[in-house]
């Protein structure tokens, strides 16, 4: 049983790791542009815009407030035509990124906005471009709180593929669910605990780690 | 030659309470010219619109009227990517210094230069060249969280001067320094108008900083110049109560805290009432012995109150508060301000020998 439970866990860690690490990709990767956007069209930014800014702003809310398992069910058919089917950890994907994208919006949003004016002026009086703030000085100060945000991403999607385990998503929610609740099995559902817990652990240690070396504005 | 013709701006300001907006004019027909090579001072106090002013120059602030021109440039009629390429070649440094935290004070004298598209070792050569203007070459691999109030403002400055601009703006540099590191970034802005021949204009409200190194200064008060001219000449004839007001702390032509309990009246009370004097003197009339001169030929008894000697840039200048008694008073201050002096009657002191401090 041991020597099966350790493979069911390997399977189940892998497919969980598979999950989180293309879904953070995704959305980090239509996140951080969002988010950018949000920052540089906000009231008072570098490239304000009420109109574009109010919508995404609205749409990023929308997306924030509906629950990750309503979330999941209501997006059945763009997951199919995204992935092709809706069953199974590449399926998945689709929820948890879609769900993950609004909060990384808003991470790289809030992380830009902490940016001192100052900066930006002493850039614009520099002759910076909009785009070459956005690259040269935006991104370069925010990416200590960025790092910090896209951390606490990668935290969350470990919570949410446990609950896509639920519709057969595969990975260790789906194990603990069907195997420890469904088969009364203690023992899995306590080994799969330890083994979530452990991850979130590390990596909040590895974030903590980076943002602490890319940040230079403290006195060290 | 940098020109401003009626500059003026107005911000739209929410009332407290109300949802309508009110105009807020913070600049009002402001005209200036500035000669190449100068360092210009703009001196108010905070509110006045000093920083709206020197925004206005490189348009971080577009006025709503009126235009400026950088040696015959008319910036206010430049667009977007004309504008940026003509910021290129104004330094600004800001009270707050504005470096960028995850630099190093190289990356930030970088800045501009990368910009400006420079090569990698051209910006190297340029950055440690003007490093060793400032005075930090051994600072370069340091972030501004470990550097100094004065360090940090003289990376501000070598990122200012690194692509070789033709006008450096000041934004109340030095208000974030202590005093001493206030005069050593001074003489540092004061020793790259001279080897560099570059025109500085700079906003402050403290006079010492125009005492210093300003060769003009314009007043500003309510959005407006009220007074302008070469340093000495405000300093010697002040009109306007602001500029008074401005110069009073740096030449202490208010008695002294330890006379702050004398009574005196503005009006002549008897014909025996002491008068109290205050002299103010530039140049080389502080060379005449005219205390001498007065007691010899007018027989009065002259009491120093207050005295104190000074410099605007090089010119010496002084400024004492006596009190004169017995003889002649009325004759001697007639022959006081026929001299080539100030002379001032602050008030009368009713009985000699009446002053106690």
């Amino acid at each position: 049983m041991s020597q099966d439970l350790a493979t069911l866990l390997i399977k189940g860690l892998a497919d969980t790791l598979y999950m989180i690490g293309a879904s953070s990709a995704i959305s980090f990767l239509f996140g951080l542009p969002l988010g950018v956007i949000l920052s540089v069209t906000a009231p008072g930014g570098i490239l304000m815009n009420r109109t574009l800014y109010s919508s995404l702003s609205l749409l990023v809310n929308v997306g924030r407030s509906v629950p990750f398992i309503i979330l999941m069910v209501a997006i059945i058919p763009f997951t199919r035509l995204i992935a092709g089917t809706s069953i199974g950890t590449n399926a998945a994907i689709v929820p948890l990124s879609v769900s993950a994208i609004p909060f990384v919006g808003r991470v790289v949003e809030t992380a830009l906005r902490e940016i001192d004016d100052g900066i930006i002026e002493a850039a614009l009086a520099m002759g910076a471009s909009p785009f070459e703030i956005i690259r040269k000085v935006l991104l370069p100060e925010a990416l200590p709180s960025i790092i910090s945000g896209l951390t606490l991403t990668v935290i969350s999607l470990i919570g949410y593929s446990a609950m896509a385990g639920a519709i057969g998503g595969g990975g260790l929610g789906d194990i603990a669910i069907r195997y420890g609740y469904q088969r009364f099995m203690p023992d899995v559902m306590l080994a799969t605990v330890i083994v979530l817990v452990l991850m979130v652990q590390l990596f909040q240690f590895a974030g903590d780690r980076l943002s602490g070396i890319t940040r230079h504005d403290k006195k060290s | 030659m940098i020109r401003l013709d009626c500059v003026s701006k107005i911000f739209k300001v929410s009332e407290p309470g109300s949802a309508s907006k009110k105009d807020f004019h913070a600049l009002r027909d402001v005209s200036l010219e500035i000669e190449n090579g100068s360092i210009y001072g703009i001196i108010g106090r905070s509110g006045a619109g000093k920083s709206t002013l020197i925004r206005c120059v490189n348009l971080l602030e577009r006025p709503t009227a009126g235009r400026v021109f950088i040696n015959g440039v008319e910036m206010t009629s430049l667009k977007e990517a004309k504008l940026r390429a003509a910021r290129r070649k104004i330094g600004m440094i800001f009270q707050s210094f504005n470096l960028l935290a995850n630099r190093t004070a190289f990356g930030n004298i970088a800045f501009p230069l990368e910009l400006e598209r420079w090569t990698r070792q051209d910006i190297a050569d340029r950055v440690h060249e003007i490093a060793a203007l400032v005075g930090i070459t051994d600072k370069l691999d340091q972030y501004p969280s470990q550097l100094s109030g004065g360090q940090k403002q003289r990376i501000g400055i070598a990122r200012a001067l690194a692509n070789r601009p033709d006008l450096l703006l000041s934004d109340e540099a030095t208000s974030a320094l202590d005093p001493q590191t206030t005069k050593s970034v001074l003489t540092l802005l004061k020793d790259i108008n001279d080897k560099l021949g570059l025109t500085v204009i700079l906003i402050t409200h403290e006079m010492d900083v125009i005492k210093e190194i300003c060769d003009s200064v314009a007043v500003l008060d309510s959005g407006e110049i009220v007074e302008e001219g070469p340093v000495l000449k405000i300093f010697t004839a002040p009109i306007k109560s602001v500029t008074k007001e401005l110069l009073a702390h740096v030449l202490r032509t208010r008695l002294p805290d330890s006379l702050a309990g004398l009574e005196f009246t503005r009006e002549r009370g008897n014909r025996q009432a002491d008068v109290l004097l205050r002299l103010s003197f530039f140049g080389n009339v502080a060379a005449q012995p005219i205390i001498s001169d007065i007691v010899r030929k007018f027989d009065v008894d002259v009491n120093i109150l207050a005295a104190q000697l000074d410099h605007v840039r090089t010119t010496p200048y002084g400024t004492i508060v006596v009190q004169l008694s017995g003889g002649d008073r009325e004759e001697a201050i007639e022959y006081l301000l026929d001299l080539n002096l100030k002379a001032e009657v602050m008030g009368y002191v009713a009985r000699s020998g009446d002053i106690t401090y």
